[in-house]
């Protein structure tokens, strides 16, 4: 039991683990922490879905679709949205505002035109892979296999590429990068589209996983996903996979039976910021982030 | 359209604009005044609520001493979101914030014990019994309304809801303009500066939570009285995001544009029920439901960008950062 729970929060840790990552680098480089993230999960799932299902394309090519999407709509809304707002050198709280007013103007989109009725991939829900005592469905098995891949790539991405160095260096001090020579608008860019594949990529994963969704679920995966951010340290792309790997186990091994008798499963969001607030309390700047962010 | 000309729907939307007043009255005092990004609003109306009906209902206490108790419970709701997370960064404490609303509408879901689940106050006492909490609220109604001679009990909820409002608002601008309230202010603008001359900030920032707290206990008991039922689903984030578009639409910073805000709100919010010409019809109603919320965003993203400061707001003393 106990080891299915730690896969099971394997799982979805690297859900949440790619998803925080989106939001953590666009945090680093622009200062916005994005409320419409979860709605851009669920537009990601949303289009994946319309290949898959509609135009009966392969599971792979759909998501690669809705990961695609998802990454246009993010440049585009830097076009039209976050640009202007940093010309007029916005601070926190008006992006933090806007992105929530951004957030309901897409969710509410995503039931006017998608229609608020839970859908399915095409998989098949009843092939189960066993291993020893552990028990996987095929959406957990390509979820955990994706997330493996990705936050290695991620990982690889950061620490050796020009551009993910560029990505870090910005996150560290805007201002300094900026004087280095380093092409602000074209890095913002970048950390744009890497934060909408990732977040199509979650919530294409998140919609595999959870079988059946709809238009709202993609907020409700917002919260856990922030917590994860914050646990890590806001900023940290490091840290929000650490964070993201840590809620989702936990999460998963709280309701296990020996573990003092185990929390009531429908607690299982609660556990994530119960444990934010005690890590929190421990290091208020998150598990990665630094003491004070000027 | 006839709705349009009917006095009963006019006085509930002043009605719903009072108690978003007064909702964002406490955001007001957290935001405009101490500094503090509240997200998480609707939890403390939702503690108020829930402490006076469960008081009434399963303890059988007078509304008169659970409605009080209620507010004491909003406020303590505060002081425990504040003490281990006001000393975060702005940043997470925002977040936070809306991880502790989050969290209390869980707890309302899922104790069915106490709070009567998901299926709301109407469980609340027993099985097959239909829970009401309000019996001796509309007593006083009834009495009210008997004084001022109205015929509509709605016009009467309005005359109270607003009476409260004002007497709150003024209580709220008469407290900003002691020292304690400049010292508020100051925290504001300069927290190193304030803490350089002895000030304890922490502990102003948490009176502020716990006081904007207390306040929305208070429009949580007229919610749950207005509509005499509610159940968790009447405390989504959506409606802290509501009293922010009010706190945009009005200005920061001042505590009498807090209701102009709110009619302005509940002018857009109600009004746009009655979308029902060309394009809007060309949508279902269902869709249309959907339509309003894109434009209350929208809203908040127009005022933003275009007005930080908001509709009343002084630019030179706060503008959204």
């Amino acid at each position: 039991m106990f080891l299915q729970l730690l896969v099971n929060g394997l799982v979805t840790g690297s859900i949440y683990a790619i998803a925080a990552v989106g939001v953590s680098l666009v945090y680093g480089i622009l200062r916005l922490v994005n409320f419409a993230y979860g709605d851009m999960m669920a537009f990601g799932a949303l289009i994946a879905y319309g290949c898959d299902g509609p135009l009966h394309q392969s599971m792979v090519v759909s998501a690669l679709a809705g990961m695609a999407a998802t990454a246009v709509l993010s440049l585009l809304l830097d076009a039209v949205l976050w640009r202007p707002l940093r010309a007029r050198r916005a601070g926190f709280m008006s992006l933090f505002l806007a992105s929530i007013g951004l957030a309901l103007v897409l969710r509410q989109a995503l039931l006017l035109v998608a229609g608020p009725q839970p859908r399915s991939y095409d998989v098949n829900p009843y092939r189960v892979f066993v291993l020893g005592s552990v028990r996987l469905s095929e959406a957990q098995v390509i979820a955990i296999v994706t997330a493996a891949g990705t936050i290695v790539l991620i990982g690889l991405f950061l620490a050796r590429t020009t551009a993910g160095r560029v990505l870090r260096a910005m996150a560290d001090d805007r201002t300094l990068a900026a004087l280095a020579g380093i092409d602000v608008g074209r890095a913002t860019q970048v950390a744009w589209v890497i934060s909408g594949l990732f977040a199509g990529l979650a919530g294409v994963l998140a919609g595999l996983v959870e079988y059946s969704f709809d238009p709202n679920f993609g907020f409700q995966l917002l919260l856990p996903v922030f917590a994860a951010v914050v646990l890590g340290g806001i900023g940290s792309a490091y840290g929000a996979l650490a964070g993201g790997l840590a809620l989702g186990i936990a999460e998963e091994l709280c309701t296990w039976s020996g573990f003092a008798g185990g929390v009531n499963p429908v607690y299982k969001p609660v556990v994530a910021f119960v444990l934010l607030a005690l890590a929190l309390l421990v290091r208020p700047q998150g598990l990665f982030g630094r003491a004070r962010v000027v | 359209m006839t709705i349009l000309t009917s006095g009963g729907f006019w006085a509930f939307v002043g009605v719903v604009a009072g108690i978003y007043t007064i909702l964002a009255l406490g955001l007001q005092v957290q935001f405009g005044f101490a500094g503090l990004l509240n997200f998480g609003q609707v939890a403390f109306m939702a503690i108020g609520a829930y402490t006076m009906a469960i008081l009434v209902v399963k303890e059988g206490w007078s509304t008169w001493l659970a409605a009080p108790l209620g507010i004491v419970a909003a406020a303590v709701g505060g002081l425990i979101l504040g003490l281990p997370t006001l000393r975060l960064r702005s940043d997470y404490f925002a977040i936070v914030s809306i991880a502790f609303s989050e969290i209390v509408r869980y707890v309302a879901t899922n104790q069915d014990s106490l709070t009567g689940g998901s299926q709301g106050t109407i469980a609340l006492g027993r099985v097959g019994q239909a829970a009401q909490y309000n019996g001796q609220w509309e007593r006083l109604q009834a009495r009210v309304q008997g004084w001022l001679g109205f015929s509509s009990s709605d016009a009467t909820m309005l005359v109270i809801v607003w009476t409260v409002a004002v007497a709150l608002l003024a209580l709220t601008w008469l407290a900003l303009r002691t020292p304690w309230g400049r010292v508020l202010k100051s925290i504001r603008e300069d927290e190193d500066a304030a803490a350089s001359l002895g000030k304890n900030a922490f502990a102003y920032k948490l009176q502020a939570l716990a006081l904007g707290a207390a306040l929305a206990g208070i429009a949580g008991l007229f919610y749950a009285w207005q509509f005499s039922f509610f159940s968790p689903d009447d405390f989504q984030p959506l409606l802290t995001f509501f009293a922010w578009m009010i706190l945009l639409l009005g200005g920061l910073g001042r505590v009498w544009a807090v209701p102009v805000g709110a009619l302005v709100f509940g002018f857009i919010f109600a009004g746009t029920r009655f979308l029902d010409f060309a394009p809007f019809s060309w949508f279902a109603s269902d869709q249309r439901a959907y339509l309003r919320l894109i434009i209350i965003g929208l809203v908040i993203l127009v005022l933003v960008v275009l007005r930080p400061q908001g509709l009343l707001g002084k630019r030179e003393e706060m503008v959204l950062e």
